[in-house]
């Protein structure tokens, strides 16, 4: 019942994006495409809930007569796509009312609206598909949805390249996935999920089918080394569709690994966990350091979902580590940890994106170096943006703490672990799964204070105007959220428990008995973490020193000018910019990691030319992997673009003997 | 009946930490003054600077948003209850549950966040310089000292800082390398922390290579008083948890009676002063480094903490 349901409304998205084609191109569309996209959410997000809430539901499947002829097309609806139903519609519901403000704006809807919906219905798709051709066919979907959705703004030169990136990337992506998907099929084919959990691939099976598993569903997820695409195609798309990309496409890659590795591929070696865990906190520190050498706001937010990514992939290597070892409940915590960040994080990044597109349509601006002041011009979005800055630096009360503390929980139990290289990896994690939560509230510190904070550094950041109701309402709704995981962790923990009793055969003690609503993933006298508590004694705390202060001492206010010492500037350029603010962690880290160099030209006295500062940035992982591949391709194109001066005889003589090549190889095979 | 007498120990230890704050301050100060053969201010000196900043009036920048005057009550309010989460004179805490090492330290990076952002609220360069150099530290000092908690907990198992506290009190601790380098990472994040000599100076304005008072420069008044106050509350939690860590000697625990409190009180007021003794002595014989100086210094923080983790989780005694 609930699958068809969930059918229908993947069945309303393309239907909406069908109108959106054959519609009339009036402004009315907009409103009518992004209102069929929020009730189809709403309607899933609420299904999808109350399946993955009620335990006694059962797992439904559906078959239907499409795709292969001797397939079909097999949905499937078990916890674990429960819950990434419910992370992928509560981002699309909340990014279609987003749009329903924010899609107004732009200039070229029928380049959007469209391919909006699809990419909705592709999302959906992939988690419910139970057979690896119609989960292909509808991860191509999504990637070509998305891919449309980044050109929509094509004739932005950057946005070209963002777009040919993306489309290399995906389509690679798809390709090691269908090669996992095949090596887990076998000889005979057996395309149906069901069919692979049954099977028992051998060991080098195994491994070969986990390094596709990562290439392919990392690649779309933002892993380091494959996230290049992720921060030149995130922000190029439209805000909310950068926030769906962002906040929720990098999840539906997370099921993918998910569903793979834990579902399909049976019990796993001990040395997977550790591969997963170094791609995880190379990943964490890598997005986060990039990150804070950005100047764009929308591209930090895109490198921010590497590092997020990272975290949870720390979480699900530590879960694979004790599920190798048969140490349930540790892995049911490790893997709670991670599935807990996936929601959190879809739930902040899409805020954060939201309050970046807020600011886009305000000002233009992207760059941090030309806004400011933004606080008083656009108060509201600016709460909503601290509160999601506050979150995803991992700070209490909010959610983003919460699933980092339950991955250092995890981090903890993994002395137990009896191999030597898990035993001397782990710690090390630990301490880049700390130094990237550090980072990022440095990062945000900066992203915030420069946006926000300070003095109008340009015209447009002067004039800036609050955003529209719609935008507001979406925003807010997502703040809610982030507030109600941070302080009431142990429901959503509690929903979680069926996806690790599936997955695992385990779960963590039901939190919603523990005393307080504290939350104990462990042992009472281990370690245990209230929200609620804490945020009602700041709240009390806070409130009564304002009460003492105001009640017996002075409440005068006099406003004068800025002091500075005694050394004002009235030139809003005098005040500590994005860049500055990253100096001194560029100083500490980035002369290793990105090779940072500043170069200073400072003119001798009497010489009346400006002086001049430039940093010089490298990218390492560019200039190591990507340039060389690049250049390879670009050689044997222009070698073998020869071909395509030849002339009849050449070519028939080519097909010849390709067909003769090919019989003798046939001939020699059997 | 049991549930209000530890109610009230717990709101007992809140309103000590408050209390204690600025004599601690105001402690350290005299005996940096009398090794330094001045006479120094009296020790309740840091009491009435207080009282004189809150009956000021508050002057603000005129373009100064309600970040700015909202965030020293935030800082104030997340370290004082911060500070009466750490076990003072008595463990096992009725509210401990709420918090454990872990979420202790991420209050104190909540209170730095907002801080940092009101640094940057009015937009002067000396507001941003503080804000910038604040979080570059914190970048180094938060996992060293989360690598410390690490060390801990694999040896107490747990994160809890009343179970580690008895454990560390407890006949199965012994000497071990691990904890010498743990309590020699965290002394030192605690000063990076503090803003103390040789990262930082308490007692400079106008120094370029000034940290946290740069930050809040702008702070004048009932503001300006708060945030010294909530400074020195964050003074007293770090001394405090070495304390309770490395020197848990005459805690009470939970539930015990008056004279245990009594003798909890007594015992946790000598190890302030031999605490603070000690870090007015080292403050005196210690230059201040230049700020790009501090990555080494913290860096060596997390190694420490890195390498007493990774010892432990090597060794098979965990």
């Amino acid at each position: 019942m609930a699958l068809t349901v969930l059918l229908i409304c993947v069945g309303v998205f393309l239907g909406s994006g069908v109108w959106a084609v054959l519609g009339n191109r009036s402004s009315s569309t907009s409103f009518w495409v992004y209102s069929f996209s929020l009730a189809g959410s709403t309607l899933a997000l609420c299904v999808a809930v109350v399946a993955l809430i009620d335990t006694e539901a059962p797992t439904a499947t559906l078959q239907l007569p499409i795709g292969l002829p001797w397939l079909g097309a097999h949905f499937r609806l078990d916890a674990l796509s429960a819950l990434f139903i419910v992370v992928v519609n509560l981002g699309s519901l909340t990014a279609s009312l987003y749009g329903l403000g924010y899609g107004r704006h732009e200039q070229t809807p029928g380049r959007v609206l469209p391919f909006y919906p699809t990419f909705l219905a592709g999302m959906n798709l992939v988690v419910l598909a139970d057979d690896a051709f119609t989960f292909l066919l509808a991860w191509e979907f999504m990637s070509l949805a998305s891919w449309a959705l980044v050109m929509a703004h094509h004739r932005i030169g950057a946005n070209l390249k963002a777009g040919y990136i993306y489309l290399l990337m995906a389509s690679f992506g798809t390709l090691t996935l269908l090669l996992a998907f095949g090596l887990l099929a076998g000889a005979d084919g057996g395309y149906d999920f069901a069919a692979m959990r049954a099977a028992t691939p051998s060991a080098g099976l195994a491994a070969a089918v986990l390094a596709m598993a990562l290439i392919g569903a990392g690649s779309k997820a933002g892993l380091v080394p494959l996230h290049v695409w992720l921060p030149l195609a995130h922000p190029a798309a439209p805000s909310h569709v950068s926030a769906l990309m962002s906040g929720v496409m990098t999840k539906v890659a997370v099921y993918g690994f998910v569903r793979i590795v834990f579902d399909l591929l049976g019990p796993p070696d001990w040395w997977w966990g550790g591969a997963v865990l170094v791609l995880g906190g190379v990943s964490a520190v890598m997005g986060v350091l990039y990150a804070l050498m950005q100047h764009d706001l929308k591209r930090l937010l895109a490198y921010h979902t590497v590092e997020n990514i990272g975290i949870i992939f720390i979480g699900l290597g530590l879960a694979l580590c004790f599920q190798a070892n048969e140490m349930q409940l540790a892995a049911a915590l490790a893997l709670t940890a991670a599935l807990f960040h996936v929601f959190n994080h879809s739930v902040f990044k899409s805020l954060l994106f939201f309050g970046a597109g807020a600011v886009l349509g305000a000002t233009g601006e992207r760059d941090m170096e030309r806004l400011g002041g933004l606080i008083h011009r656009m108060p509201l979005t600016a709460i909503a943006f601290l509160v999601g800055s506050i979150a995803i630096s991992a700070l209490p009360p909010f959610n983003g703490f919460v699933s980092e503390w339950l991955t250092f929980q995890a981090i903890l139990l993994s002395p137990k672990l009896p191999q030597w290289l898990l035993k001397l990896l782990v710690p090390a994690v630990g301490a880049m799964l700390a130094l990237s939560a550090a980072l990022a509230a440095g990062c945000f510190v900066k992203a915030f204070g420069a946006s926000f904070l300070g003095r109008a550094r340009s015209e447009a950041a002067q004039n800036a105007e609050e955003t529209d109701a719609a935008s507001l309402t979406a925003m807010f709704l997502l703040v809610l959220v982030c507030l109600l995981a941070g302080i009431l962790p142990g429901y959503f923990m509690d929903a979680l428990a069926p996806v690790t009793r599936q997955l695992l055969g385990a779960q963590l003690p039901l939190q919603q008995q523990m005393q307080w609503l504290t939350i104990v993933p462990i042992a009472t006298g281990r370690s245990s973490y209230n929200g609620l508590l804490l945020f009602a004694m700041i709240a009390v705390a806070g409130f009564l020193a304002v009460y003492v202060i105001h009640r017996w001492a002075s409440h005068a206010v006099r406003r004068s000018a800025i002091w500075d010492c005694g050394f004002p500037d009235d030139s809003p350029a005098a005040q500590y910019s994005a860049g500055s603010f990253a100096q001194p962690i560029r100083r500490v880290y980035g002369a290793v990691v990105f090779r940072a160099r500043e170069e200073v030209d400072m003119p001798a006295p009497g010489d009346c030319r400006p002086a001049k500062f430039h940093v010089h940035i490298r990218d390492l992982i560019w200039d190591a992997l990507y340039a060389p591949l690049e250049s390879v391709v670009g050689f044997v194109a222009d070698w073998l673009s020869k071909v395509q001066f030849w002339t009849i005889r050449a070519y028939l003589t080519l097909v010849f003997s390709t067909l003769v090549g090919l019989l003798v190889v046939l001939s020699i095979w059997h | 009946m049991a549930l209000i007498y530890d109610l009230f120990v717990q709101v007992a230890q809140l309103l000590l930490v408050l209390a204690l704050a600025p004599l601690l301050t105001g402690y350290i100060r005299k005996i940096k003054a009398n090794l330094l053969r001045r006479q120094g201010p009296p020790l309740l000196q840091p009491y009435r600077d207080l009282l004189k900043l809150i009956r000021k009036e508050v002057v603000l920048a005129e373009n100064a948003s309600w970040i700015f005057r909202v965030a020293p009550y935030l800082v104030f309010a997340t370290t004082l209850i911060a500070a009466s989460l750490v076990p003072t004179f008595a463990t096992g805490l009725v509210f401990s549950s709420a918090a454990d090492l872990i979420a202790i330290v991420a209050l104190l990076g909540s209170a730095r966040f907002i801080l940092a952002l009101a640094g940057l609220d009015v937009g002067t360069s000396f507001g941003g310089i503080g804000s910038s150099r604040e979080m570059m530290i914190a970048s180094l000092a938060e996992p060293a000292m989360l690598m410390i908690v690490f060390t801990l907990s694999l040896l107490a198992g747990s994160t809890q800082l009343s179970s580690v506290s008895a454990f560390m009190q407890g006949p199965d601790v012994g000497l071990r390398v691990s904890l010498g380098m743990a309590l020699v990472a965290l002394i030192m994040v605690a000063v990076a922390e503090n803003a103390r000599i040789p990262v930082d100076n308490p007692a400079t304005h106008l120094e370029l290579t000034m940290i946290h008072e740069a930050m809040i420069l702008e702070y004048s008044g009932r503001h300006l008083a708060v945030i010294e106050a909530a400074a020195s509350l964050k003074l007293l939690l770090y001394f405090s948890l070495i304390a309770c860590l490395f020197a848990p000697w005459g805690i009470a625990t939970a539930g015990q009676g008056v004279v245990a409190m009594a003798i909890g009180v007594a015992s946790y007021i000598a190890k302030l002063a031999a605490g603070g003794l000690l870090l007015a002595v080292f403050e005196t014989g210690t230059a201040k480094m230049r700020v790009f100086r501090v990555s080494d210094f913290l860096g060596a923080a997390l190694m420490l903490g890195l390498l007493a983790a990774l010892l432990l989780f090597v060794s098979r005694s965990v």
